[in-house]
Formats: C-alpha cells, sequence, structure tokens
C-alpha cells in the first residue's frame, strides 16, 4: 500500500512540525510569553501526534502520548496549576516524546526504562493526590503489533484500544439464536419468530436538528432484513397548529433479520436519546404497540388497525439488503434530501428540501485545498536540481554569447550589446529566483538546538540559556543540511568550555545561569552563524601550554592573541583536562573547521576574557555556485575554489628550497611547505617549470596542512556554476567537478585537498608539523 | 451521483487518512484545515457530508458545528465528528452542538465509509 507509506512519510513530517510547535510553546510558557491558547496549541500538537500514531499502530508512542495528553489535559481546563517545575516536566517530557516518534520512524532507539519512568512522573503530575491514573489502561494496554497487519492486509483492521473502544463498536460476534437468555422471550410462540423484531421509533425534533433523518433510520433498517414499516400520524395537528420543527409521529417497524437485537440497536447509535425506542421480540401485536406510544385522546384505530386503520399508513417494504431503495413515503437513496418523505410527517425542517441537494458532481475534485494564506506546494526536489541546472546552463550561455559579441567589436551602446546587458541581468535574476526555490530558513536546523543545550548543560551541572536569532534566515536547503554538526559542535563546546559552574559564575558576580546565544544572518552573499556564550573566554595561557605540551608547536614561538585563540582548531587540540562526555569524544573543533571548510566556509573566534566568546562561521549560500580563482596550468585552464586560497605569491629564487630528489619546500615567512606544480600532478606535464617563473597559491587543506600550488597564471576571480563530473563522466582524482566558462571551454575544478594527498603519495615530503601548525 | 465530503482536520496525516479512505470508496473529498477554514470551504464546495475533528486551532469542532447549524442553508447537511475523545462529555458536547454521529480514531476505512452511508442521503 503505496499511499499509505506516503502518508506515514507525511505524518512523520508533520511529528516534525508538532514537536517544533510542541516545544516552542512550552519554552514560551518558560519564558512567560504563552498567551491563553499556548496551552491550547500545545495540547493539540500531542494529541495530533497521537491520533496519527494510533492509526499506524505506533503503540508505544501513543501509549506515552497518551500520558502526556492527560496530563496537558489537565493543565489546560486548569484542574492543575501551571508551575516553572510543571513546565520543565513538560519540556522534559517532549524530549522523550520527540525519541519515540524517531524510535518509530526506525531512527534510534527509546530507553523504554526512561519512558516510563517519565509517564510515572507526567500521571503523578497528573493527580497529584498520587490515586491510579486515569490512563491506567495504557499501561497494560496489550502490545497489539497490529501495524504490520495495518500495512498489508487488504482489509485493514482497527488498531489500538486505548480510547476503550468497546466490544459492541468492533462487529456483531455474538450469536442470539443458539441461548434465550431473556425470560420473556422464552415464550413458546415467540421462539417461533426469533428473527422477527419490532422496532417502534417515536423521533425527537432534536434529531432532525442534528441532520439525523427517519428515512434513513428505516433504509439501515431494511439493509438487516425486510422490513415493513408503519407510520402513526396519530398526534398530528391540524395544519394551522403544526410547527414545521417539531416532531409528531411514530413509526412501527417489523423486521425480520438474523442479525440479532445489538445489530438493530446499531443503527439507532447516532439517535440514541434523540427518539424514543423500543426493540421487542416477534410479531407484536401492532395495536399494543400503538396504544403503548399513543398520546392521550388520540383516536384508537378500528379493529384491523394495520393496513386500513385511517390515521395509520403502512408501507410493506421487501428489498434485498444490497438495494435499500425504499418505496415512497421513504425516500429513495438517490433523492437529494429528506423532506419528501410523506406530506404529514412534518418533522423534517423545512429547510432540509435545499439543504444537501446541491449535486456533488458539478464540483471538479479538489485536491488539497490549503489553508487561507498558507498555499504550500510539495515539489519533488529532483525537479528544482534540474532547474537550477538548467539555468546555470542558461548563464553559461549568455556569457559566452557575450563573449562572442565581445569578439565582433560591437560598440556597447548598440541595440545589440544594450539588449544582451539586459539579457544578463533578466538571467542572473532568474538565477536568483530559482536559487531562492531551494532556499529554507534555518530554523530547521535551529528548532534542535533548544534540546540539544538541555541535556548538556544538565550533563554538565551547568545552568544555559539559550537564546536564538534569525531563525528565518534562508540559506539553500543543501547548505542547510550540513550545519547541524557544526552548530552542535559550537553549542556543546560553548555550554562545556565556554560557560562557567554556577558557583564559577556567581563569585564572578554573573548570573548564575549563562546565555548562549545562536545567531544567523545574511552578510555579503553568504550565511554567517554566530554561537556566543557569556563565559569565561578562552584561557589562552593554558590553550598556549596544552599547544606546547601535545606538541602542536614549539614553546618558544612568539604568538598573538587572535593566533592562540585559532590554536583550538588546531586537530588533536582539545581543551577539557579531562574528558568530558559531552565534548571530548576525541572530536575537537579541528571537525567543525574542517567540515565548514568542506562547505566552502570559514570560521573564526574571538574572545573576551571573563566575557565570553563567539564564534563566527561563513558559508557560500549554495553549493550549486562556488566563488573560484582561475588559472592557468600548461595551457589548460583550472578553478581552484576561493575558500581554500589564503593568499597568492611569487616566489623568489632564494625562498625555494630542494627537499630529496625531486621535492622542494616554499619558505612562507617562518615556515616551509611544500611546493606542488598542479601540472605535474594531474600529468600535464612530465617537467616543472621553475617555480619562479608561476604564481604561487597557497592553499589549506581540509585538515588544515597547507601547500603551494603552482600554476602559471592567474585570471581571476570567478563565481561559476558547479557542474558533478561524475553525473557527466566520471571521477577523476585530483578533480571535484567542473565548469563551463564565459567562451564555452570547460574547465576542472581543482579538489585542493586530493591534490596535497595525490603529491604526498609520490615522493615522500617530510613535512614538520611543528611549523605548519605554526603558521 | 458522486458524493462530496468535507473534512475538517488540523492534522495532515488525518486528512490524508480521510482521503485516502474516502476516494477509495469513490467519495470527492474536499478539505480544510480547521473551522474557520471549514466554514469557507462548506460555501464554496456545498458538500453532502462533513467530517470534523474536535480539537483545532482558530474555531474547534463544537463552534464548527455550532456555526454549520445555525445557518439555514447548511445546517441540514450530516456532520460526524471524528476524534480520539473517548471521554463521553466531549461526545455530549458534539451532539448538543448539532453532530449527527461521531468515528472513533483511529478508525478503519470500512467503519467510516459506513458511518458516512448512515447518515447520508
Amino acid at each position: 500500500m503505496d499511499e499509505l507509506e506516503a502518508i506515514k512519510v507525511t505524518f512523520f513530517q508533520e511529528c516534525e512540525e508538532l514537536l517544533a510547535d510542541l516545544e516552542g510553546g512550552l519554552l514560551a510558557m518558560q519564558d512567560g510569553n504563552d498567551d491563553g491558547d499556548t496551552v491550547n496549541a500545545v495540547f493539540r500538537a500531542v494529541h495530533s501526534i497521537k491520533g496519527g500514531a494510533g492509526a499506524f499502530g505506533l503503540e508505544p508512542l501513543v501509549r506515552f502520548a497518551h500520558v502526556f495528553e492527560t496530563l496537558l489535559d489537565a493543565l489546560r481546563s486548569n484542574e492543575i496549576p501551571g508551575t516553572p517545575d510543571l513546565t520543565a516536566l513538560l519540556l522534559r517530557a517532549s524530549d522523550v516524546l520527540a525519541d519515540h516518534v524517531s524510535a518509530a520512524r526506525g531512527l534510534g532507539t527509546v530507553d523504554m526504562d526512561a519512558s516510563a519512568a517519565m509517564a510515572a512522573e507526567l500521571k503523578a503530575a497528573t493527580d497529584p493526590n498520587a490515586a491510579p491514573a486515569p490512563a491506567a489502561v495504557v499501561e497494560d494496554a496489550p502490545a497489539e503489533a497490529a501495524a504490520p497487519t495495518y500495512v498489508d492486509a487488504a482489509a485493514p483492521i482497527v488498531i489500538g484500544a486505548e480510547d476503550g473502544l468497546d466490544d459492541d463498536d468492533l462487529g456483531f460476534d455474538f450469536q442470539p439464536m443458539t441461548i434465550t437468555l431473556d425470560a420473556q422471550a422464552a415464550d413458546a410462540a415467540v421462539l417461533d419468530e426469533g428473527n422477527v423484531w419490532t422496532v417502534s421509533i417515536r423521533p425527537k425534533s432534536d434529531l432532525y436538528r442534528k441532520a439525523n433523518e427517519t428515512a434513513l433510520l428505516l433504509r439501515e433498517l431494511s439493509r438487516l432484513g425486510p422490513i415493513q414499516a408503519t407510520l402513526d400520524d396519530g398526534a398530528m395537528p391540524a395544519l394551522e397548529f403544526l410547527d414545521p420543527e417539531a416532531a409528531y409521529v411514530t413509526w412501527s417497524v417489523r423486521v425480520e433479520t438474523e442479525q440479532g437485537e445489538e445489530a438493530i440497536r446499531e443503527v439507532f447509535e447516532f439517535v440514541d436519546g434523540d427518539c424514543d425506542l423500543e426493540i421487542t421480540r416477534g410479531e407484536a401485536p401492532v395495536a399494543d404497540v400503538l396504544a403503548s406510544l399513543m398520546e392521550v385522546g388520540a383516536p384508537a384505530p378500528a379493529a384491523e388497525p394495520v393496513v386500513e386503520a385511517a390515521p395509520v399508513e403502512t408501507v410493506a417494504i421487501e428489498t434485498p439488503v444490497e438495494e435499500p431503495v425504499l418505496a415512497a413515503p421513504v425516500v429513495p437513496e438517490a433523492a437529494p434530501a429528506p423532506a419528501p418523505v410523506s406530506a404529514p410527517v412534518p418533522a423534517t425542517p423545512p429547510v432540509a428540501a435545499n439543504a444537501p441537494a446541491a449535486p456533488a458532481g458539478a464540483k471538479p475534485a479538489q485536491i488539497d485545498v490549503p489553508g487561507p494564506g498558507q498555499s504550500v506546494i510539495r515539489v519533488d526536489p529532483e525537479r528544482i536540481d534540474r532547474l537550477i541546472d538548467l539555468v546555470g546552463e542558461l548563464v553559461i550561455n549568455q556569457a559566452m554569447l557575450a563573449q562572442r559579441v565581445g569578439e565582433y567589436g560591437i560598440a556597447p551602446s548598440s541595440n545589440l550589446a544594450m539588449g544582451l546587458d539586459e539579457l544578463e541581468q533578466l538571467t542572473r535574476e532568474i538565477q536568483d529566483s530559482v536559487m531562492a526555490i531551494r532556499a529554507q530558513p534555518v530554523k530547521s536546523v535551529f528548532q534542535r538546538m533548544p534540546r540539544l543545550v538541555r541535556e548538556v548543560a544538565n550533563m554538565t551541572g551547568k545552568q544555559a540559556r539559550l537564546v536564538m536569532d534569525g531563525e528565518n534566515t534562508e540559506v539553500d536547503k543543501t547548505v542547510i543540511e550540513r550545519l547541524a554538526d557544526p552548530i552542535t559542535h559550537m553549542l556543546r563546546n560553548a555550554i562545556d568550555h565556554g560557560l562557567e559552574s554556577p558557583e564559577e559564575r556567581k563569585a564572578a558576580g554573573k548570573n548564575p545561569e549563562g546565555v548562549v546565544r545562536l545567531a544567523a544572518l545574511h552578510r555579503s552573499g553568504r550565511i554567517v552563524i554566530e554561537v556566543q556564550d557569556d563565559g569565561k573566554g578562552i584561557n589562552r595561557e593554558r590553550v598556549f601550554g596544552i599547544a606546547v605540551k601535545k606538541g602542536l608547536i614549539s614553546p618558544d614561538l612568539q604568538l598573538t592573541d587572535e593566533e592562540i585563540d585559532n590554536l583550538i582548531f588546531l586537530p588533536g587540540f582539545s581543551t577539557a583536562e579531562k574528558i568530558s562526555d559531552v565534548s571530548g569524544r576525541g572530536v575537537g573543533m579541528d571537525v567543525v573547521k574542517r567540515s565548514v571548510q568542506a562547505l566552502g566556509g570559514r570560521i573564526s573566534i574571538s574572545s573576551r576574557p571573563g566575557q565570553g566568546s563567539t564564534f563566527t562561521l561563513s558559508l557560500p549560500l549554495t553549493l550549486a555556485v562556488l566563488d573560484g580563482m582561475v588559472v592557468d596550468v600548461a595551457g589548460e585552464t583550472l578553478v581552484i575554489p576561493l575558500a581554500c586560497i589564503v593568499e597568492s605569491l611569487r616566489p623568489k629564487a632564494e625562498e625555494i628550497r630542494p627537499l630529496g630528489p625531486s621535492g622542494s619546500v616554499l619558505a612562507v615567512r617562518d615556515s616551509f611547505v611544500p611546493l606542488i606544480d598542479v601540472g605535474l600532478t594531474l600529468n600535464y606535464r612530465d617537467q616543472s617549470p621553475a617555480a619562479t617563473e608561476g604564481v604561487v597559491l597557497l592553499v589549506e587543506g581540509e585538515d588544515g596542512s597547507r601547500a603551494a600550488l603552482v600554476a602559471d597564471a592567474i585570471h581571476g576571480q570567478r563565481q561559476v556554476v558547479i557542474k558533478s563530473l561524475e553525473q557527466n563522466y566520471q571521477q577523476v582524482e585530483g578533480v571535484a567537478a567542473a565548469t563551463i566558462l564565459g567562451d564555452g571551454r570547460v574547465a576542472l575544478i581543482l579538489d585542493v585537498d586530493a591534490v596535497i594527498n595525490l603529491r604526498r603519495r609520490g615522493p615522500p615530503l617530510p613535512s614538520d608539523p611543528t611549523l605548519i601548525a605554526a603558521e | 451521483m458522486t458524493r462530496t465530503v468535507l473534512t475538517v482536520d488540523d492534522s495532515r496525516t488525518m486528512r490524508d487518512m480521510l482521503r485516502m479512505a474516502l476516494a477509495g470508496a469513490g467519495f470527492n473529498v474536499v478539505e480544510a484545515v480547521d473551522g474557520e477554514h471549514g466554514l469557507e470551504v462548506l460555501s464554496a464546495h456545498r458538500p453532502d457530508v462533513i467530517i470534523t475533528d474536535i480539537n483545532m486551532p482558530k474555531l474547534d469542532g463544537f463552534g464548527f458545528i455550532e456555526a454549520v447549524r445555525v445557518d439555514d442553508d447548511y445546517r441540514a447537511i450530516p456532520i460526524l465528528v471524528l476524534t480520539t475523545e473517548s471521554d463521553p462529555s466531549k461526545k455530549q458536547r458534539a451532539r448538543e452542538a448539532g453532530a449527527t454521529g461521531w468515528i472513533v480514531k483511529p478508525f478503519n476505512p470500512e467503519k467510516l465509509v459506513e458511518a458516512i452511508r448512515r447518515v447520508a442521503a
């Protein structure tokens, strides 16, 4: 059942949104920013998760959500007071709920003990008097494990008994014919007609007010077996006294069915209380039944009441069950409104005649009616990628055209050149607009962070409050997906290493609760993420000491404050003296730096002792285009990603030192970096020209290692559209991707890390980590 | 004659489930995300049957049912309340507001279609 699977995907998407709403609402309650509707919204979020989970038979999730919901229901109906402690409990419960959702999705597991403990806490909070929680059913609800059945079976089954579905809701599984328990029914005369029932129905006006309809009840009865309906309109007043909204008539129906009283009763489930109903076994004497229901003073029917009696009309209906078309006065199924029931039945509100009559066929099928003001289209991302690709081609084509026109020496003021300018502008606008389709607010990443902060703070014994800013800042979807890890690391680091313990903070005259600020903003075509804490700042003396101790730098290096701060990005650096649960998992800020660089980004830190640190992360808005340096190597045009380039220089002969039989290194200020001839590495040429004749680009790999790449000439910086080589050709070592330049030529984009590694695998170049690190 | 069913539920999952069950049984389905939206869709599509949730933002199920029932043009449309509430007081409130019948979540498609048949002319 593909459709059901698709809905399940929707369900989990919706769960994500609902969990975010839940957490947002709870945080608002925590901060006192809630309004009257917040608690309702929070309730609805849990309620909807439970509802969907029930439909998919996700039992553990349903059970936990039910306990959670029960507490929220008590809170919103003011049965229990809202307190900061309660909000904190609800927040923790929302984390457990999120775990349940993940587990139901097959991502991760739930700590069932913790979940049970949380459920117990929630129950205790729901009923402070420690009486058994009303939701006790959830505890012993049998694992019905119905999900697979639901997915596979052709006939889906009802899942989950959490709402206390009664047995009689599930079908008619008892056999009334085997044993007669009813003393009255033991009468021999009745036994002979065990399958005959007499049902007398006297609707009240409420029945019609709720849009129920006697005719439909009779139709339903006729599905059980042949029926014979008798109408008594004896209570009907004269026309001038008739209240069109009132009910006056009584039906007596003879039903012949093997399905028993329960099935008959079920027909009247929806009108329970809205009509007087009597169900008796056997061919009850009609006159008696009528008499028992008759209003005082009603004219008594004459001797042969059933057929001939004046005020009583009899309608014999003998239709097969599957064709419940009734003879008049009962409305045939196809009739638009119940109104035509024989004239003397006044109980049908007059309006009924025109209400449901609108033929549905007049309207085309309307799919996905969106909410007002929130129209959303769901599009396969592949289609957008294709569009982005095409626009990339358009940009290239436009550049080619401009270049060709330029070659013909056409004046810039000519109509042709001006038209081309306009085309260029349009092309750029189209490119921006297309990129905007894939742009999404960073919210989806940010909203996972409050939980992280709570958990890290709990684990480290710190008190931390997360303040978020710019959640609606938009960035390409491909970038968003890769933002989560760096942000997670930076936040962990800020709490674990940045913030002091509450005692230390008090001693320093600060609020014991530290503030961590996470912000996103756009700056000059890039997205900037800042993680700021108001902790102790970087202890430079200690950082320097550790770097020396770990052999990362030499002890007599003179470094500026900024350089010391940046030591924490060195691979293998960890400032925690003892490894903590949180940050000290063998990954440090170097991992962050590497993953940021892999995205073409940069990370920097600024810190003020006693006042805190700020990590600033800047990334390109998209991974579809790249800022690159266009260079010439052995007659080929290459693009080197700008994010990797530290600087470019023209080396002097005395700065180049030979190393080993074929290698050489370049002295850059205090350090030596290996010289790599790109042409040689990519097999464009066999012999390296002297580095002094070319240009050297100092590049930094993802792991922080540096190299000096030799090229013949620099053409300049350009934004290029990235074209995958793997998709169009095959993977080539040392090449990350390709692009098409304005003149229509294909240029390869250099994979700087691969080039550095390729060189290393050649004649080994002993590189001195001390010197590299010091740079 | 294809019957049109209006489903009013703030949960996309539930709307999709209803759509699957109803479309599979040959109904034309129109949807709304809350009571307020339901009233708008109501006038545009004139459904034969309405299925509504109770807990919804803006205008909840009770308010929605009441609003339908006071409108002379729509008050004869059968309304089924869809809810996980086993709480009889909720069901009672929905009935007082004018609900024709109810479906207990989680539902199965056959039960759903049967409930519609029971109230639809």
